[in-house]
């Protein structure tokens, strides 16, 4: 056990939280070991994304407890709370880039505000960032005279620039084609390797997930009714994973036309 | 914009903006009150009505200290005037101080007359020679209607 | 009856108790902010150079149209002379401070209250948070520090340009001795005069700044609409609020110095 919660980098037990009359996590687990690429899947509304603000302390659980390398993260607890944000970067759905700054000063907020690096070190490691992912080229361009990847992919430097242990993505191909979808996940797992992170990404895309990750779970009305590889996901026989599995083949089905349809369209151009 | 431009502007902004605020405090806020050394003296009036601390002090219709206090005698109800003069101005023991009105409705002074005394106020000394405040409404009452008495007899049929 | 009067004092008990905490935050957020100064030029642009252009056309209406109807006045009782008291003293102890302050309203106090309602709906707030950098510090602390040093400076730069109005319209247009006009002006302004001034400008200043951030950073909050409707119906509420939160600054502090 103690071996186990070693290489566990984040560790949730037991989290409760309710809106007024609507629970929306209802004893929710998830074990995150370091170094992988964890999905948590779930439908709209399973309170994937509370999961994780719960995380990001935008929202605070009524119960339960979240071990971070082990140690607790005690919902007041300022100093932990602190240091967990030092360890851990957060990727909004919307990406939340600064309309006002430029992609340069988005990558460099994070470190100007709280790093004691000099001006040059930031300059440097900043540019470094937006190098990694392709974008040095647009480094004095606004967020919006950038394209939804190229967004993404921002919003992604900035996260990475502090050198984090744990990155969180709430939903990042929410409102994607199917193939932008993928190229996000592909994206995802590259740089995960690359920088050597862990990822917990909530989605509601199947299909990438599972190609994608280590590990994925399925959330559903507040718990985990699954979690493991994604071939034991495959192969679990849980009701409750049937079903979205099923209706996951329905999408692909779906998938499949609406890309014949974009083929067709392209051809047509 | 660049932050270098951005702070160019800025720069010149607080530049134009701390010269206006010390063109106030200094030129405006310190009114005519020439700056240095000044000395206190009081002056006893029977009237010191519509001098406030702050009145203009004059000698030869030249500013030359402000009122810096004024309140009543409780010996003898009278008026105690305390005004700040400049401390290079001497002023000989006879000097006499009266109050007086710049044109008809303005502002109410104290003009100072100097006297041919050999000897001279010191600090905190006190003119003796006064003239009060002149009684404007009584004035106008006087010259409208002969009297007082009749000016207020008057009052009582006409609206 | 009764209790809709509870329920309503109570919130607004809440809403100042909350606002004042809001404000309080920000200036302590602001010790051991990294960059502070940067942001604070920043705020000074907005507030400064984006606003003198306003601030000197207004000052400069308002002087001369005092003049005029100084003069037309004052010309019944033959007192013209007295003109520049009359103009410079409006202009001190009321006019500058008070319009200065509400035409930053106007334009800072609204694309502030605007710019930070955006943020909250975008979630650039949440990401500031979410990154260990206090809201409070970055977005709101250096704008109301900013605001404690232009207020005052603006109001100088509006009362310096309607002194001058007053004189361009009492000498050029009436004929009055420009020389006669300064001289009333010096004599009548006087240092509490100045001092009440500026105490007048940095409080609108603290007041409206805080105000327009304070419902700007809450539009979530904002009960009667979200989305886009939320920013306006928030940046409606600040601009409406500040100006008569200017207004009633005015006269407590006139009521307590004069």
């Amino acid at each position: 056990m103690s071996a186990d919660t070693n290489h566990m980098l984040l560790r949730i037990e037991g989290l409760f939280k309710r809106f007024e009359e609507h629970v929306v996590l209802d004893g929710a687990t998830l074990d995150v070991p370091r170094g992988s690429l964890v999905s948590v899947l779930g439908r709209s509304g399973a309170g994937k994304s509370v999961l994780l603000k719960c995380l990001a302390d935008v929202v605070r659980p009524d119960q339960g407890t979240i071990l971070f390398d082990g140690k607790p993260l005690g919902i007041g607890d300022a100093a932990a709370r602190a240091e967990f944000r030092r360890r851990c970067s957060f990727l909004f759905q919307s990406n939340a880039l600064f309309d006002s700054l430029s992609a340069l000063e988005n990558v460099a907020l994070p470190l100007e505000q709280t790093t004691d690096l000099s001006d040059a070190e930031i300059g440097e490691r900043s540019l470094e960032a937006l190098r990694q992912l392709e974008l040095d080229a647009h480094k004095d361009r606004y967020p919006s005279e950038l394209s939804g990847g190229m967004q993404k992919r921002l919003a992604l430097a900035r996260a990475i620039v502090t050198r984090p242990e744990l990155v969180l993505f709430d939903e990042p191909t929410a409102g994607l084609d199917p193939l932008r979808r993928n190229a996000v996940f592909a994206m995802i797992a590259k740089y995960q390797r690359q920088f050597g992170f862990t990822a917990l990404v909530v989605t509601h895309d199947l299909t990438e997930a599972l190609i994608a990750s280590d590990r994925v779970a399925l959330l559903d009305k507040g718990r985990m009714c699954f979690e493991g590889t994604p071939a034991e996901f495959s192969a679990s026989s849980e009701p409750m994973v049937c079903d979205f599995r099923d209706s996951a083949e329905a999408l692909g089905r779906s998938l499949a036309a609406i890309r014949r349809g974009e083929a067709l369209n392209s051809e047509d151009s | 914009m660049k932050q270098s431009k951005l702070e160019l502007f800025v720069g010149a902004f607080v530049l134009l903006g701390l010269a206006a605020v010390v063109y106030l405090t200094v030129k405006l806020g310190a009114g005519s009150m020439i700056g240095g050394d000044t000395y206190m003296i009081e002056a006893r009036f029977t009237n010191a009505g519509g001098l406030n601390a702050g009145s203009s002090v004059m000698l030869a219709g030249v500013p030359v200290g402000r009122v810096e206090s004024i309140h009543v005698d409780a010996t003898d109800y009278s008026a105690m005037v305390t005004l700040r003069v400049q401390a290079g101005l001497k002023l000989p023991t006879d000097t006499m101080a009266s109050i007086k009105t710049t044109g008809l409705i303005g502002d109410k002074y104290v003009a100072l007359a100097p006297g041919a005394d050999e000897t001279y106020l010191d600090s905190g000394a006190r003119i003796t020679m006064t003239e009060s405040s002149v009684d404007i409404e009584s004035l106008i009452g006087k010259m409208a209607f002969g009297s007082v008495e009749k000016g207020q007899d008057e009052k009582e049929h006409v609206p | 009856m009764l209790r809709t009067v509870g329920r309503h004092t109570l919130s607004i008990v809440h809403d100042l108790g909350d606002f004042t905490l809001f404000t309080g935050r920000a200036f302590r957020s602001a010790v051991g902010s990294r960059r502070l100064g940067k942001r604070i030029v920043r705020a000074g642009f907005e507030q400064g150079v984006r606003c003198l252009p306003v601030i000197l056309i207004v000052g400069l209406f308002t002087g001369l149209v005092l003049g005029l109807q100084g003069y037309y006045v004052l010309n019944r009782f033959g007192s013209e002379s007295l003109l520049g008291t009359l103009v410079s003293l409006s202009l001190v102890r009321e006019l500058g401070p008070v319009l200065a302050a509400l035409m930053l309203v106007g334009q800072a106090g609204s694309a502030l209250a605007a710019e930070l309602g955006i943020q909250r709906n975008t979630e650039q707030i949440a990401a500031l948070e979410t990154m260990g950098v206090s809201s409070h510090a970055y977005l709101v602390a250096p704008r109301l520090i900013a605001a404690l040093l232009v207020y005052p400076m603006q109001t100088a730069l509006f009362i310096a340009v309607g002194l001058w109005g007053g004189s361009l319209s009492g000498s050029l247009l009436l004929g009055l001795e420009s020389g006669v006009y300064w001289s009333s002006v010096e004599r009548a302004v006087e240092s509490p005069d100045v001092r009440e001034c500026f105490t007048k400008a940095a409080t609108f200043g603290l007041l409206t700044i805080a105000l327009c951030a304070y419902y700007g950073f809450n539009a979530h909050r904002c009960s009667s609409a979200t989305g886009a409707r939320a920013v306006s119906a928030s940046t409606t509420r600040a601009v409406v609020l500040s100006s008569i939160v200017v207004l009633a600054a005015d006269y407590v502090i006139t009521s307590f110095l004069v």
